[in-house]
């Protein structure tokens, strides 16, 4: 097999603030080919976000990248110049965020916004920009675009406006686009209609996605591969089917179990117990040992190290068997 | 768009009714002008006279009835002092007072912004620490002592710039300017500088907190996450969303310097309104106070129009239909 597209080796990126050293992204491991959708899921506060961010290097202070490598095509980007993180930013990976009422400005029309977009990578444009503007406004389903390129954003309903930042991220045919909840904000009707959208996206274009959910229903719809995250960590990673079929890691069944659908309607759901710890009072040892009804003083006592490969495996001293 | 703008126009008019009726109210109750029409030894025939000549006499909303009605016809009555039209006393003072008003408020617009951007940018940095200390001492020293200070550092011991007045002017569409001579630009510096300097400092206060909050919303993530420089990210995003609040404020300040650059004129001896009406309070002249006074709301309804209309063409959101 060749070199993946992607590969994340030991990620760590930490905020220095006032409540010490938060390690928001603590090495963090995972892979992806072209054309591949991996799901990462997690909890609020869990570090999704932070690591789509170091992607990117869009890691502002007090945050850092302190350590690891992220090798994109055979570039290596921790540690890479401004220069090189801008050309790739947008045009070879693109990220698209939770509330496109947030992240399109309010005081500028889409075109004006695809345009500044467009016109941030010279090099890679041929051709004519209101063509390819019009050709990814169709290619998300916006209804008329030439007559509504013009307009602004309050103008479109919320699940338009997250289709034009999908357009947008399309522009440049990126090889990545990080897409952190971008279904969240969203009605749940609309939200399933842009899920399947950008599958279909994904696969006509190749473009490889990297979707950040906290929900797991919608990622195992979704994703080819999943990684689980747990206070900046990722605790199990694995294809779709056998995650969801045979997860390994008791955080990984718990958040299973929570799934309505798992449950006759009547039925009560369990959730895990207690809340993710803060990061700036982590436990020692596993993070999710005191949550967890199988810890031991071991895992209170040592954060447990990977069991399987890059792409598959889980880290915890009491795996749950793998039925067959 | 039609009907925002009639109905701008319908307020406008019944805030200047109101005004109106505040001002004559407000300067009848100031004192009696008679005393300053005649010598103290006029006998009382002469006085009986002149206060009917000027309509003293009637009763107050008959005099205020009357003064509308001229107003309306454009007369805002001769000035007890000067003995000339109003009107004609106010607009002869008025290019003084406009060319070092927007000197003033122009050159804190123009320097402020992109100082308060770069301090809201780079907020831990040494020019920013020193940005901000510039527009500390805008906002707590007082105009009147920054203003000595100018003159005794720049006209008396260094003798670069003169100390007062307007200097040589030059004529443009029938008014004469003192910005269009080399000797008037000199004498315009000081004033312009000493009345921005405050201005100076709330520039850089709206821009740097405006920059601030813009810089941390996902708009900007989501500029920087297209590849877009930091250039682009400045000149397009942040001043478009920051010129908002800030078109306003220079609306106010605009207006409100225009009115009231009493101090400054004062100290540098400059022949604008601002000098026109303390003499004319000092003088119980009323109808200058009055026509002043009138003029002075109108000016304040004009830029407040104007920055409304600035909001609709800055901000898309308020363009309704
Ligand atoms: N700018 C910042 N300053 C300080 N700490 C930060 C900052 N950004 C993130 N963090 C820390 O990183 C942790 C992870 O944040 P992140 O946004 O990645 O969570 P998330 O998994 O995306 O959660 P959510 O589902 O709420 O979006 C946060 O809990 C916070 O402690
Ligand atoms: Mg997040």
């Amino acid at each position: 097999m060749s070199e993946p597209l992607l590969s994340v080796y030991g990620l760590k990126t930490n905020f220095d603030t006032r409540h010490g050293l938060l390690r928001a992204v603590d090495d963090v491991s995972f892979s992806l080919d072209r054309g591949e959708i991996l799901g990462l899921v997690g909890e609020s506060g869990s570090g999704k976000s932070v690591t789509g961010f170091s992607l990117l290097g869009l890691i502002e202070a007090p945050g850092r990248i302190a350590g690891g490598s992220i090798r994109f095509d055979g570039q290596e980007l921790v540690g890479a110049s401004i220069d090189i993180l801008r050309s790739i930013r947008g045009r070879r990976i693109a990220m698209i965020f939770q509330d496109p009422a947030m992240t399109l400005n309010p005081v500028l029309t889409i075109r004006q916004q695809m345009k500044l977009a467009y016109d941030a990578h010279q090099s890679g444009n041929t051709g004519d920009f209101t063509a390819r503007a019009l050709e990814v406004l169709s290619k998300v389903g916006i209804p008329d675009p030439a007559a509504r390129i013009d307009a602004y954003p309050h103008q479109f309903s919320g699940g338009m406006r997250q289709r034009v930042a999908i357009a947008i991220a399309l522009m440049h045919r990126p090889d990545i686009i990080i897409a952190d909840e971008p279904t969240t904000a969203l009605d749940v009707s609309i939200q399933a209609q842009i899920l399947a959208e950008m599958r279909g996206l994904a696969q006509e274009t190749g473009t490889a996605l990297i979707w950040i959910s906290h929900d797991l229903a919608t990622i195992a719809a979704l994703a080819n591969r999943i990684a689980v995250m747990y206070a900046g960590r990722i605790v199990e990673q694995g294809t779709t089917a056998a995650l969801i079929r045979a997860p390994r890691h008791p955080y990984t069944q718990g958040l299973l179990n929570s799934r309505p659908d798992r449950f006759p309607p009547k039925a009560k759901l369990p959730q895990i117990r207690g809340a993710m710890p803060s990061l700036s009072n982590l436990p020692q040892g596993c993070a999710f040992a005191p949550r967890c009804q199988f810890a031991t003083d071991l895992c209170r006592s040592a954060i447990p190290p990977w069991s399987g490969t890059l792409h598959d495996g889980f880290a915890c001293y009491h795996p749950l068997e793998r039925t067959p | 768009m039609v009907s925002f703008i009639v109905q701008r126009i319908a307020q406008g008019i019944v805030v200047m009714a109101a005004m109106s009726l505040l001002v004559f109210l407000g300067v009848y109750a100031i004192g009696n002008p008679i005393d300053v029409l005649l010598a103290p030894d006029a006998t009382q025939e002469i006085r009986t006279q002149t206060i009917a000549r000027y309509g003293l006499d009637r009763p107050l909303y008959e005099q205020y009835g009357q003064f509308v009605w001229r107003v309306l016809h454009g007369d805002l009555g001769r000035s007890f002092v000067f003995n000339m039209p109003v009107t004609d006393l106010i607009f002869m003072r008025l290019p003084a007072t406009l060319e070092l008003t927007l000197a003033a408020v122009l050159g804190a617009t123009v320097i402020g912004i992109p100082l308060g951007i770069y301090a809201g940018y780079r907020p831990q940095s040494r020019t920013a620490r020193w940005i901000m200390a510039i527009s500390v001492i805008g906002f707590s020293v007082p105009t009147f002592w920054i203003g000595l200070v100018l003159i005794l550092t720049f006209a008396v011991t260094l003798g670069w710039l003169p100390a007062g007045g307007r200097g040589e002017t030059a004529n443009l569409f029938g008014i004469e300017w003192s910005f269009l001579t080399g000797n008037g630009l000199k004498h315009l510096l000081l004033p312009a500088l000493n009345l921005s300097l405050f201005k100076l400092a709330l520039m850089i206060r709206l821009a740097r907190a405006g920059t601030r909050e813009i810089m941390l919303t996902d708009t900007v993530r989501f500029a920087r996450a297209t590849g877009q420089s930091e250039t682009t990210i400045i000149r397009h995003h942040v001043l478009r969303l920051i010129s908002i609040p800030l078109v306003t404020v220079f609306g106010l300040e605009l207006g409100s310097t225009l009115a009231f650059a009493v101090v400054t004129e004062t100290i540098f001896s400059w022949p604008g309104v601002g000098k026109l009406i303390i003499d004319s309070i000092q003088s119980l002249d009323r109808p200058v106070m009055v026509a002043y006074l009138v003029l002075v709301s109108l000016l304040f309804i004009a830029i407040n129009f104007v920055v409304d209309l600035c909001y609709v063409a800055l901000d898309p959101r308020m363009q309704k239909g």
